[in-house]
C-alpha cells in the first residue's frame, strides 16, 4: 500500500463531496441524470406537490424506451396505459424544460444506450437513473448507479443524494478471449462465481488485460451486468479507447474544453498501490462460451457443460432453490446445454443492443437460416445502432437468415411493450435477467452472448458457437 | 413518510433466496403513474393463477397471513431491478417491515425511503420467528424482534434509524444546506466546466 494513493472510486467520491454528514452519510453531487417513463412520474408529481422547483434541467437527459412498440412506431402506441405513460413523460419534461429525445427521433433508445452515444455519459462524473443498470456507465470510468423514484425525486429538487461510501473491490479478468467469446461471457462467469450478492455493498472495478482489450461496447455489457452480482457500480478505468470513442460525440466536450477535460480524465485511473477491500482474479484464456441454466443470473454452466444435478447441491436450500428453477425451466438433471431446444432468440436490450454486438451477431448469422419454429427478433439498442447496422448492411444479414428486424428500444428484455413470451417458451437472449417471468409470464429465459444467441438461432438449440465460427 | 416506531404483526414466511424485485412487482404493474394500489399486485405470478384465480397455496393467500405486516425472507431479497414499485407493492399490502438474511442495495435504500423496515437477520434467527405462531413485536429503539418470549437483536445503521424514527424529509434536509450546494456548483464550474 502506498499512502495517499486512491482508487478510481475513490477520487471520483471525493470530488463529488458537498458535505460530509457526521452520521456516516454523505451529500454527493451528480453530475448527470437519465430518466426514462416507468421510474420517473411520482418523482415528478412529488415535486410538484411540494411545490419544489428542479434544480438543474440541463443536468438531465430523458427518452421513453421501455414501454415503447419495436413495430411501426410511427402509427403511436396502441396500448393505452404505455401511451399515458410515455404522455406523461412528455408532459413532465415539458413542464419542466428537461433535454428530451421524442420518440420518433433517430437518437431515441435505451437509456443507457443513448447516454454513451450522446457523449452525455463522461468520465469522472456521478450519473444516476431510476434503473439498476445505469452502472453500464461505469464502463466511462464515471461513477454510476441505480436509484428509487424517492432518490429521483430528490436528485430532480437538489442535484445531490446522501450516500454512504461503498467498499472498493476489483475484479482482474487475466489472459485474453478466446475468439467467438466477448464481454457477456466475462460477466455471465463472475457471476456464476461469486453470486448475485457477490458484490454487495461494493463498486466493481474491472482490470487485466481481457478488460483493456474490450471495446467500449464490450465494456459497457460487463459493467451493465456488476448489478446482477449485487455491485452497486460498475468501473473501468478511462484510457485511449474511452477517449477515441468519446471525440467529437454531440454533448461531449470540445475544442479547448475537450483538452482540459482529457487532462483531468488521465489523472482518473486507480493508483499503483492503492488497496481495495477485496481483489478477485480471473484466468479467461481458455473460458468456453457461458449460459444460465436457471432463474438467477448466477446459474452459470458453459456450453460445453450439463443441467445440474440437485443432488449434488452443498444444502438443503439450495437443492430445494435448484428443483424450483428446474421446475419452472422444464429442464432435466444432466441434460446437455448443447441439446436444450429454443423457440424465440432476443438480441438487444442495455447489455447487448449496441453496433458491436450487432456485428458478432451477424458474423454467425451470415449466410445461414433461422431453423424452423424459431421465432428471433433482432432489436437494436438506439435509432443511431439500428442506423449505423443498416449502413454496414447488417439488417440484410439478419432479414436474409429469417431474423426479425425492429425498432430501438427495451422490447424483450422486461416485456413491457408487445414483445413477449408466451407461458413455456425458451429464449436464448442476450439480456441481463433471467428471473421468473421477466421476458413474459412462464417464460424461460437463457441468458447467453449476441454469438451464442445468433448460434441458437440459426441450430434450433444452444450450441458452442465457436463450432460455427470454425467452419467458416 | 409514516414514522416507524414499534410493530406488532403477523409475519408472513417465504424463506426462499433472491427474491427479485419483478417477482415483488411484475412489469405489468409499472406503467401505474402512481405509488398506491400496488398491493393487490403484490407478488402476482406466485399469487394467482393464469385465469386470476388466487393459488390457495401461496402464503399470503393464507390465513392468518392476509393480515401480515410482516414479510420473513431469505438471503438477497429485492435483488434485480431499482422498481420503487416494490416497496410501494409491499406498503400497500400493509407490510411495514421485511425481515431476511440479506438484502440487495438498492431496495434496502428504497424501503427507508417509504417507511419500511428491513431487518438483516441470521437465517437461524429467521426460521426461529418462522416457526413461531402468533404475532412478532419489532421495536426499532430497541433493535428487538420479539417472539414467544425470544428476543433476537438486529444491527442498523443509527442515521437510518433516527431518520425511520422521526419519519424525516430526505429532501427537506438536503435542500436545508442549499448554500453547500451551491458553493459546490460554483467551484464545480471553475474546475471541471465541462461538466
Ligand atoms: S433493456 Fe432491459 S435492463 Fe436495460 S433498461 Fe431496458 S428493461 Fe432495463
Amino acid at each position: 500500500m502506498s499512502p495517499g494513493a486512491r482508487t478510481l472510486y475513490d477520487k471520483i467520491w471525493e470530488a463529488h463531496l458537498v458535505e460530509i454528514r457526521g452520521d456516516g452519510t454523505s451529500l454527493l453531487y451528480i453530475d448527470r441524470h437519465l430518466v426514462h417513463e416507468v421510474t420517473s412520474p411520482q418523482a415528478f408529481e412529488g415535486l410538484r406537490l411540494a411545490g419544489r422547483p428542479l434544480r438543474r434541467p440541463k443536468a438531465i437527459l430523458s427518452v421513453a424506451d421501455h414501454n415503447v412498440p419495436t413495430r411501426k412506431r410511427e402509427a403511436g402506441i396502441a396500448d393505452a396505459t404505455s401511451r399515458l405513460q410515455v404522455e406523461a413523460l412528455e408532459a413532465n419534461v415539458q413542464a419542466f424544460a428537461v433535454p428530451y429525445v421524442p420518440l420518433l427521433d433517430d437518437r431515441q433508445g435505451i437509456v443507457h444506450v443513448i447516454g454513451p452515444e450522446q457523449g452525455f455519459t463522461l468520465p469522472g462524473a456521478t450519473v444516476v437513473c431510476g434503473d439498476s443498470h445505469t452502472s453500464t456507465h461505469g464502463a466511462f470510468g464515471a461513477l454510476a448507479f441505480g436509484i428509487g423514484t424517492s432518490e429521483v425525486e430528490h436528485v430532480l429538487a437538489t442535484q445531490t443524494l446522501p450516500q454512504r461510501h461503498s467498499r472498493n473491490m476489483r475484479v482482474h479478468f487475466e489472459g485474453s478471449l478466446p475468439d467467438g467469446l466477448g464481454a457477456k461471457d466475462l460477466a455471465l462467469y463472475l457471476i456464476g462465481r461469486i453470486g448475485t450478492a457477490g458484490g454487495t455493498g461494493h463498486v466493481m472495478e474491472f482490470a487485466g488485460r481481457a478488460v483493456r482489450a474490450l471495446s467500449m461496447e464490450g465494456r459497457m455489457t460487463l459493467c451493465n451486468m456488476s448489478i446482477e452480482a449485487g455491485a452497486r457500480s460498475g468501473l473501468v478505468a478511462p484510457d485511449d479507447t474511452t477517449f477515441a470513442y468519446m471525440k467529437g460525440r454531440p454533448m461531449a466536450p470540445a475544442g479547448p474544453l475537450w483538452e482540459q477535460a482529457l487532462a483531468n480524465w488521465r489523472n482518473l485511473p486507480t493508483d499503483e498501490g492503492a488497496t481495495f477491500d477485496r481483489e478477485l482474479r480471473l484466468e479467461v484464456g481458455d473460458l468456453a462460451p457461458q449460459l444460465t441454466w436457471g432463474t438467477s443470473p448466477e446459474s452459470v454452466v458453459a456450453i460445453t457443460g450439463q443441467v445440474p444435478d440437485p443432488g449434488t447441491a452443498p444444502s438443503a436450500a439450495e437443492r430445494e432453490g435448484i428443483l424450483r428453477a428446474l421446475e419452472y425451466m422444464g429442464l432435466q438433471p444432466g441434460t446437455l446445454m448443447e441439446d436444450v431446444p429454443i423457440q424465440v432468440v432476443f438480441i438487444g436490450s442495455c447489455t447487448n443492443g449496441r453496433i458491436e454486438d450487432l456485428r458478432a451477431a451477424a458474423r454467425v448469422a451470415l449466410g445461414r437460416k433461422v431453423a424452423t419454429g424459431v421465432r428471433a427478433l433482432v432489436v437494436p439498442g438506439s435509432g443511431l445502432v439500428k442506423r449505423q447496422a443498416e449502413v454496414e448492411g447488417l439488417d440484410r444479414i439478419f432479414l436474409e437468415a429469417g431474423f426479425e428486424w425492429r425498432q430501438p428500444g427495451c422490447s424483450m428484455c422486461l416485456a413491457m411493450n408487445d414483445d413477449r413470451l408466451e407461458p413455456g417458451e425458451r429464449c436464448a437472449s442476450t439480456s441481463n435477467r433471467n428471473f421468473e417471468g421477466r421476458q413474459g409470464r412462464g417464460g424461460r429465459t437463457h441468458l447467453v452472448s449476441p454469438e451464442m444467441a445468433a448460434a441458437a438461432a440459426v441450430m434450433g438449440h444452444f450450441t458452442d458457437v465457436r463450432r460455427l465460427l470454425e467452419a467458416r | 413518510m409514516i414514522p416507524f416506531t414499534t410493530l406488532t404483526g403477523i409475519a408472513a414466511p417465504m424463506l426462499r433466496a433472491n427474491i427479485d424485485t419483478d417477482l415483488i412487482i411484475p412489469k405489468l404493474f409499472l406503467k401505474t403513474l402512481v405509488r398506491t394500489g400496488l398491493g393487490r399486485h403484490l407478488f402476482a405470478e406466485l399469487r394467482y393463477d393464469n385465469e386470476g384465480h388466487e393459488a390457495p397455496n401461496f402464503v399470503l393467500n393464507q390465513a392468518p397471513y392476509r393480515q401480515a405486516t410482516i414479510l420473513l425472507a431469505g438471503p438477497n431479497f429485492g435483488c434485480g431491478s431499482s422498481r420503487e414499485h416494490a416497496p410501494w407493492a409491499l406498503l400497500d399490502f400493509g407490510i411495514r417491515c421485511v425481515i431476511a438474511s440479506s438484502f440487495a442495495d438498492i431496495f434496502y435504500n428504497n424501503c427507508f425511503a417509504n417507511g419500511i423496515l428491513p431487518i438483516a437477520l441470521p437465517i437461524a434467527a429467521i426460521e426461529d420467528l418462522a416457526a413461531a405462531s402468533g404475532p412478532l413485536t419489532v421495536d426499532l429503539q430497541a433493535q428487538t424482534v420479539a417472539v414467544a418470549g425470544r428476543l433476537h437483536p438486529f444491527d442498523i445503521d443509527p442515521a437510518r434509524k433516527a431518520s425511520l424514527i422521526e419519519g424525516l424529509d430526505q429532501i427537506g434536509r438536503s435542500l436545508a444546506n442549499l448554500p453547500a450546494i451551491e458553493a459546490f456548483e460554483a467551484r464545480r464550474s471553475r474546475e471541471t466546466p465541462w461538466l
